[in-house]
């Protein structure tokens, strides 16, 4: 087997190939790909990004799947609709803040949202597992049905099964959405420009430490709730913002979920081609958060968040848009933490608050507590 | 968060940095020991900031990364058993052994979990008492303490189904090792902070007088760091060697003596292997011998695991600061984060993972541009 | 390796026999354990480690180096009081 060739730039081509003895000597150290799932693979990071690109997308192939976006648009007789669908398998399934079902309708709601969709119907697939507490199935059921009336939205078909006790954990949900998308509208991750500014909606890290802080071992007190919400309604407000153009200033949105907003902006970045310049002092995250992120060695960037949007606007319209955004309560806190700049395609840099600057890379795996 | 914040503030590291360039006549090499400070310095990109001809070099100071392979061989054969909860800091979970990682033994089955503190195993063991519970008891003197107190509890409370596998380091020797080098390049040295809160730093003394170095205790926030490389500097400018504490509000010459006691009654100091460099005689510690029914490596059938190193990787020469990652031909090719061919590599503290992390392939000089172009307050003037 | 967060102490308990505290860190409370600092009073500063506080913050000794860092610019060319000032030792009590 030939000796793969080694370039500073190749960085981007995953080796596929094992290097050869001759090259490396006896290393006992495997270059290996999991030849199982391991818990990484679901993070969000580069482990998930791998089993997309090595499992799933060559056995789905489309145009409409290419595009990698958090839904699909699809043009079906003359309307554009938004479809998209996500599992929720969280542990501790009720948490300060929300529980599994608030979840489930949350966050399919705002992947149809980062569309511009308007949200209309959900389904929900429910696994059950034995022993499961019926009180606990009808607290998640209520949530789910108060969050959709928050939503606008409504269930309209289901289903459910069980599995026996051991082989699952406690439920999982799946939710699939679908919405309409108005004429004019085009929001999508490859939109990005140079030059464009960038918005986070909010302070972020809520969640992700709200859960962390019932995880057993590291717990702590402390008022973190996760900050789990339906985002079309800030949408709605973004895209009303007024102008002589019609609606076509917001180019990118994303709700920053597993791997926290430093991983959906690399995302962004890299479908776009282009580069971006962040800067520390403007991103909003809350004391507590910061405290207990400083305590386990985790960073904000990197940590989930339920209710918030990562906005990719042109320059010209930027501060208007932010002014819409504050008139909305899950937008009062929004800030413009950075730009979209041509230099290092693909690559996100952040000017750190000593005056650094730094390299935002993609989460890997799991986020873990450290000591060193 | 006092004592967080102000050591971030942009304004202070300004004036250090000026001072700096004031004093410095000639180009200097320093290296920072400890793995916490590499990850400070790469993640606030306070390299960027250091004038010409102050080159800052990594050294040894991760305890992740220089765990020998064959103690992680030990650890999964331990962890892969029916019957053990395998409990672990978060930094141990992907360093890859000879066959994947701890995840890979989480995905076959095994019971690994991850702990903030040596003490949460006391709470597994007691609520698992028809398992052994089993601690990946790693680190430097900073942590020793911790696992010094798992190991007398468990001890003092007769809990008996509860273990550690101890692979500590020593940082003294390691300086030696480097400093007795042919091929060292370091003239002076940020201390390891919080391992000389815990032990002082009477024991560098001897280290910067027979090699002749300055040796500045130092700690972790980037004004810390910035404050630290300014003193060894003037040093160096003003041709003295010797042990100074930048850290003097965390901690003296002395460092903690009750955490010391402990340490030296549960244990005793004896040869360690180091990833990448080999034996360091009397360079970790190991369970004293009445601690024997707490020494997983005792309890467990592990004796006959020895694992070689691989020859490929230069970790050994980055650790000891005579190569940078950018050095290495396999950086960020054939060896990356998900792929780790070296120690460091493997632990997200290891000055090749750290690079990757937040350097990347950039060359620091593109980097200064970019941030040199930015403007300082926000957005540019646009439309 | 070394991760230890500086925070506050706003009690303290005893835990079967062993003395332990609730320390804040920017607005999270946890647990960490006492032992190796026992002199330690609610309102003080500790840095801890893993669950263990390692050594009580001097609160003195840190306004009066950063003072001295906040005055570098003002020095004058002949005179270097840093090297006095922030020099060795730094004796705790």
């Amino acid at each position: 087997m030939a000796s793969p060739r080694i370039s500073a730039r190749d960085e981007e081509q995953p080796l596929e190939e094992k290097p050869s003895p001759a090259v490396f000597g006896s290393c006992p150290l495997p270059i290996f790909d999991h030849p199982q799932i391991v818990l990484g693979h679901g993070s969000g990071g580069k482990l998930t990004a791998d089993l997309i690109d090595h499992i799933f997308l060559p056995a789905f192939r489309n145009p409409i799947l290419d595009k990698l976006d958090d839904q699909a648009v699809l043009t079906i007789g003359g309307a554009r609709l938004a479809f998209t669908t996500d599992s929720f398998v969280v542990t501790p399934i009720f948490f300060p803040g929300g529980d599994i079902g608030r979840l489930a309708v949350h966050g399919t709601v705002n992947d149809l949202a980062m569309s511009g969709a308007r949200p209309l119907y959900l389904s929900a697939a429910f696994i059950l597992e034995e022993g499961l507490a019926v009180d606990d199935l009808r607290r998640v059921v209520e949530s789910m049905r108060a969050a959709a009336a928050e939503a606008g939205v409504e269930f309209v078909t289901g289903d459910t099964k069980v599995v026996n006790r051991g082989k699952g954990d406690q439920v999982f949900i799946t939710t699939t959405g679908i919405g309409v998308i108005e004429n004019g509208v085009h929001i999508s991750a490859d939109r990005a420009r140079p030059g464009d500014q960038i918005i986070l909606s909010g302070f972020i890290g809520d969640h992700g430490m709200a859960i962390m802080s019932q995880r057993e071992g590291l717990e702590f007190e402390g008022a973190i709730a996760s900050d789990c919400a339906s985002l079309h309604g800030l949408v709605a407000n973004m895209l009303a913002t007024s102008t002589a153009d019609g609606v076509d200033f917001i180019h990118c949105l994303r709700d920053p979920t597993r791997g926290g907003a430093a991983t959906t902006l690399n995302e962004i970045a890299k479908r776009a081609g282009v580069g971006m310049l962040l800067r520390e002092q403007s991103i909003p995250v809350r004391e507590s958060v910061k405290g207990a992120c400083e305590v386990l060695g985790l960073d904000p960037l990197y940590v989930a968040n339920e209710g918030k949007l990562v906005a990719v606007v042109a320059p010209e319209m930027a501060h208007a848009v932010l002014a819409q955004m504050h008139q909305h309560p899950l937008g009062q806190d929004a800030v413009i933490v950075g730009e979209v700049i041509a230099e290092h395609p693909g690559m996100v840099l952040m000017k750190t608050a000593i005056g650094g600057t730094r390299v935002l890379d993609v989460m890997f795996g799991e986020q873990l507590p450290r000591i060193c | 968060m006092k004592y967080l914040d102000e050591y971030r503030d942009g304004d202070v590291a300004k004036k250090i940095v000026g001072e700096m360039r004031r004093i410095q006549t000639r180009p200097w090499i320093l290296m920072e020991v400890c793995g916490g400070q590499t990850h400070s310095i790469v993640k606030h990109g306070i390299d960027h900031l250091l004038p010409e001809g102050v080159e800052l070099v990594h050294g040894p100071g991760c305890p992740v990364c220089v765990t020998p392979l064959e103690m992680i061989d030990k650890a999964h054969a331990i962890a892969q058993q029916r019957d053990v909860i395998f409990c672990s800091f978060g930094d141990m979970l992907r360093v890859p052994g000879s066959d994947g990682d701890l995840f890979t033994i989480k995905s076959r089955g095994g019971d690994v979990r991850v702990v903030y503190s040596p003490l949460d195993c006391l709470k597994i063991a007691r609520a698992n008492p028809a398992k052994q519970v089993v601690f990946f008891a790693i680190g430097f003197e900073t942590t020793a303490p911790a696992n010094a107190m798992l190991a007398w509890r468990a001890r003092e409370e007769q809990i008996e189904n509860v273990s550690l596998l101890v692979s500590h380091v020593l940082v003294p020797p390691a300086l030696e090792a480097i400093l007795s080098s042919p091929d060292n390049r370091v003239q002076g040295f940020l201390g390891p902070g919080h391992v000389c809160a815990v032990m002082g730093y009477r024991e560098y003394d001897p280290i910067s007088a027979r090699y002749h170095v300055p040796i500045v205790v130092t700690g972790f926030e980037p004004i810390d760091i910035l404050h630290g490389t300014l003193m060894t500097l003037q040093q160096l400018e003003q041709g003295r060697a010797v042990v100074e504490n930048q850290y003097s509000r965390v901690l003296g010459p002395d460092g903690n003596v009750p955490a010391q006691n402990l340490v030296r009654r549960v244990f005793v100091v004896g040869d360690r292997k180091w990833r990448g460099i080999g034996t360091i005689p009397m360079s970790g510690f190991h369970l004293r011998d009445e601690f024997a029914q707490h020494d997983a490596e005792k309890l467990f059938d592990v004796a006959e695991i020895a694992t070689l190193e691989p020859e490929i990787c230069i970790s050994g020469e980055i650790l000891r600061g005579i190569k940078k990652p950018h050095d290495c031909p396999a950086f960020g090719t054939l060896c990356t984060p998900q792929r780790p061919l070296g120690a460091t590599m493997v632990s997200a503290e290891g000055a090749c993972a750290a690079y990757y992390a937040y350097g990347r392939h950039l060359k620091p000089e593109s980097l200064h541009q970019i941030a040199a172009q930015a403007p300082a307050n926000g957005v540019a003037a646009h439309g | 390796m070394c991760l230890a967060i500086p925070g506050k102490v706003i009690e303290t308990f005893d835990q079967r026999g062993m003395r332990m505290a609730k320390v804040q860190f920017g607005g999270i409370v946890r647990e960490a354990c006492l032992e190796y600092v026992p002199e330690t009073q609610v309102g003080e500063y500790v840095l801890v480690h893993v669950g263990f506080a390692l050594s009580r913050i001097d609160e003195a000794e840190a306004e009066r180096t950063y003072q001295a860092l906040r005055e570098l610019d003002q020095l004058t060319e002949l005179e270097s009081p840093v090297v006095e000032e922030i020099g060795p030792g730094g004796t705790r009590q």
